[in-house]
């Protein structure tokens, strides 16, 4: 059965139909990527996914349930967390506190509790906080809670990200690029990351991703988008051999000598 | 230089230095402020002490014992000998109050309000209009009271107001907030200036029909609450006869009454901003300011937290409100000008965005440059226009000096040079935020 299911989602910027008639699913328990040349549109359909775009056409269906109309934190909520292409963190706040944003939706304290710091305000703070330690280690990130988000390495704050998706506790995560930037080393550790997420915690993964190795190496299933469609689907084996996608990449190779 | 500054620091914070720095500070400013209870410079070194105990590292119970006997014992009794001192510290904690409350909107979710001083006059009207006899000249034109009016409530309603005036200036910060949800920057800040001006234009007007304001003369006498009753104050009275030299009035003793109030307040609204910071909301704000996207994405919702910062925000300014409509007796339109809100947007920035002793310190500052300092200045100035002095090389006699030049009415461009040099300066102010330090239990390989 699949968790997530797309049909039909159509979103337009303007004149661009910057995602076209999309019709895809995603396993539970299953790591997808979407791949596709520049501008495809990738990054687009996650938007439209997760409640920041409002697609004009189709359906999407998680668990079951639609996400059409729902706002981005409702949409989140539902357990869906996601990274973004370029990492969007909370610079000047605190590792550790950016974790903690991510478990905003977990927490059950209000405002009074916050005020007459309650008995539960403060087991509740204590062990979210270390849930969000335990996050860091998680993701391979140490004695750096207290560095402010913003003065971390670029692999360090790829990291913090993925640690602040996690802490909503999804049931899927949308990772945008997560390797983009990082040297070989750190691309390795990202794909072991990406398989102990998935294995250890069961969470299912889609990911948008250029770098053929991680694509390659960890995906089940592979959708190509190329001019906001879908253009071909299968396993990396069916992917590397399918004619069309070859013609998406090389077409535009050749055309605009790429990155 | 800054080197040398910063070792001195160090050797000034370290080992048994704190503590003799500062009671040094303590005693020196205590008795020069006793003996010439007008000196600026006496009354600033006794200014300094709070700062220190702030900064320097000494034993948190000390520190706490000294602050109280700062506040509690020398600060009143040194105010009923110069009552302007109440009053300046009157007015950093009221300003203190605001600049906390405009922390919030601003400094931590990052919504820029430029009408905060609106919820300020929601607070002060909302005494004045109950407090005064002002219900009962509803249909009286304005400025021409019928002789045997009478107010309506007994002045205890005081205590009860000071909550209403907190949620009224909520819901005021809640009806600002629904409107301008999808603004960000300059068209939040134009909107907001556009609801500070209603809010004073609706003060001026609502004479008419039915006279709820008084309109442009405003509204008094306003009612102060009672006094506590003879047996806390008749001890009080015979302790301080010998220390101030006669027995303190009833008005004197108004203003230390005044002075604890506004302290109470402002213990609470510290207590408040810092609780919150530190929670799931504070954070969730400080995310809004952040990046609103990846805090949506998040799952924070955007809209309730924005109107939850709006509504905490201005309920500090309506408690201050109300204390400031029965501490004045008197409220008018004019108070609640567009320039009231730049200077608390002044302090929130010369102390630091963000920042929660920061904006203490920066409406502190801000208050003794305004209150005082130019004050002091048009004071020496008027002197030596009375003088026969000239200024030597250019052969400028003083008295020639245009009255025009009066730097007590220079409040305008303190503040623009406060904003322009931080801008450029110190963007993050002069107590900049810090993000607390956890100590986390970090497992070793
Ligand atoms: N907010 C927007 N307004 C207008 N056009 C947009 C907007 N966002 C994306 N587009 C356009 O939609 C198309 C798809 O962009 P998108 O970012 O989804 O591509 P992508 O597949 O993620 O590419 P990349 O690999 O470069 O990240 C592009 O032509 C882009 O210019
Ligand atoms: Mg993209």
């Amino acid at each position: 059965m699949s968790l997530l299911q797309t049909n039909n989602v159509v979103k337009r910027f303007g004149g661009l139909v910057a995602v076209n008639k999309m019709t895809f699913s995603v396993d539970e328990g299953h790591i997808v990527s979407i791949i596709g040349p520049n501008g495809a549109g990738k990054t687009t359909f996650f938007n439209s996914l997760t409640g920041i775009y409002k697609p004009e056409e189709g359906e999407i269906l998680f668990k079951d349930h639609s996400l059409i109309g729902l706002r981005p934190d409702q949409v989140s909520a539902r357990g869906i967390s996601r990274t973004f292409q370029n990492i969007r963190l909370f610079g000047s706040m605190s590792v550790i506190e950016n974790i903690l944003v991510g478990m905003h939706i977990r927490l059950k304290q209000n405002a009074l509790d916050a005020l007459f710091r309650s008995k539960k305000f403060n087991e509740e703070e204590k062990d979210a906080e270390q849930k969000a330690s335990a996050l860091m280690e998680y993701v391979g990130l140490k004695n750096v809670g207290n560095e402010l988000a913003r003065n971390l390495p670029y692999g360090g704050q790829r990291r913090i990200e993925i640690a602040r998706a996690l802490a909503a506790n999804p049931t899927l995560l949308l990772l945008d690029e997560p390797t983009a930037g990082m040297n070989p080393n750190e691309t390795e550790d990202a794909i072991k990351l990406f398989r102990r997420i998935r294995d250890e915690k069961g969470i299912t993964i889609l990911l948008i991703e250029h770098d053929m190795r991680v694509v390659m190496g960890i995906s089940e299933y592979i959708s190509v988008m190329d001019y906001g469609e879908k253009i071909a689907e299968g396993t990396p084996q069916e992917i590397r051999k399918n004619q069309r996608v070859i013609e998406a990449y090389l077409g535009r190779d050749a055309a605009s000598s790429k990155d | 230089m800054k080197t040398f500054f910063s070792e001195l620091f160090k050797k000034a914070n370290s080992g048994f230095w704190p503590i003799v720095i500062t009671l040094g500070f303590l005693i020196v400013g205590t008795i020069s402020v006793y003996q010439s209870p007008r000196s600026l410079s006496a009354f600033l070194t006794l200014m300094l002490c709070p700062l220190l105990l702030y900064f320097m590292k000494i034993n948190m119970k000390i520190k706490i014992f000294i602050g109280l006997l700062l506040i509690i014992v020398i600060l009143p009794v040194l105010g009923i000998r110069n009552i302007f001192y109440l009053e300046v510290i009157f007015q950093m904690a009221v300003f203190a109050a605001l600049a906390l409350g405009l922390n919030i909107v601003i400094g931590m979710a990052g919504l820029l309000d430029l009408g905060y001083v609106a919820f300020y006059a929601v607070g002060a009207y909302t005494w004045a209009i109950f407090g005064s006899k002002q219900l009962s000249l509803l249909h009286s034109i304005p400025g021409a009271a019928p002789a045997g009016a009478e107010f309506t409530l007994s002045p205890t309603y005081f205590w009860l107001f000071l909550f209403l005036g907190v949620g009224l200036a909520a819901l005021a910060g809640i009806l600002l907030g629904l409107p301008v949800l999808r603004l960000r920057g300059d068209y939040l800040a134009i909107v907001t200036l556009g609801f500070g001006e209603v809010i004073r234009v609706l003060a001026l007007n609502l004479d008419k029909p039915l006279n709820l304001t008084n309109g442009p003369q405003g509204i008094t006498p306003i009612q102060r609450p009672p006094l506590p009753p003879e047996f806390i104050i008749g001890p009080i009275r015979t302790l301080l006869t010998p220390i101030v030299g006669r027995p303190p009035t009833d008005a004197e003793f108004y203003n230390v009454f005044f002075y604890f109030i506004a302290l109470f307040i402002i213990m609470i609204a510290i207590m408040v901003a810092t609780r919150l910071e530190d929670s799931r909301i504070g954070r969730a704000w400080t995310a809004i300011r952040e990046d609103e996207t990846a805090a949506i994405a998040m799952g924070i919702p955007l809209v309730r937290m924005k109107l939850a910062a709006f509504a905490a925000g201005a309920s500090f300014a309506g408690a201050m409100g109300v204390l400031y409509s029965a501490n004045r007796t008197f409220v008018s339109p004019e108070t609640f000008s567009f320039l009231q809100s730049i200077g608390v947007l002044t302090m929130v920035i010369l102390g630091g965005l963000g920042s929660i002793p920061g904006v203490i310190f920066g409406a502190s500052a801000v208050v003794i440059l305004n209150i005082q300092v130019l004050q002091n200045f048009s004071l020496y100035l008027s002197e030596l226009r009375q003088s026969d002095a000239v200024i030597p090389i250019i052969n400028f006699a003083w008295k020639d000096l245009s009255n025009q030049l009066d730097p007590a009415k220079y409040q305008k461009l303190v503040f623009g040079i406060i904003l322009v040099l931080m801008m450029i300066f110190r963007p993050s102010g002069l107590i900049p935020a810090e993000r607390r330090k956890r100590e986390l239990v970090e497992e070793k390989e």
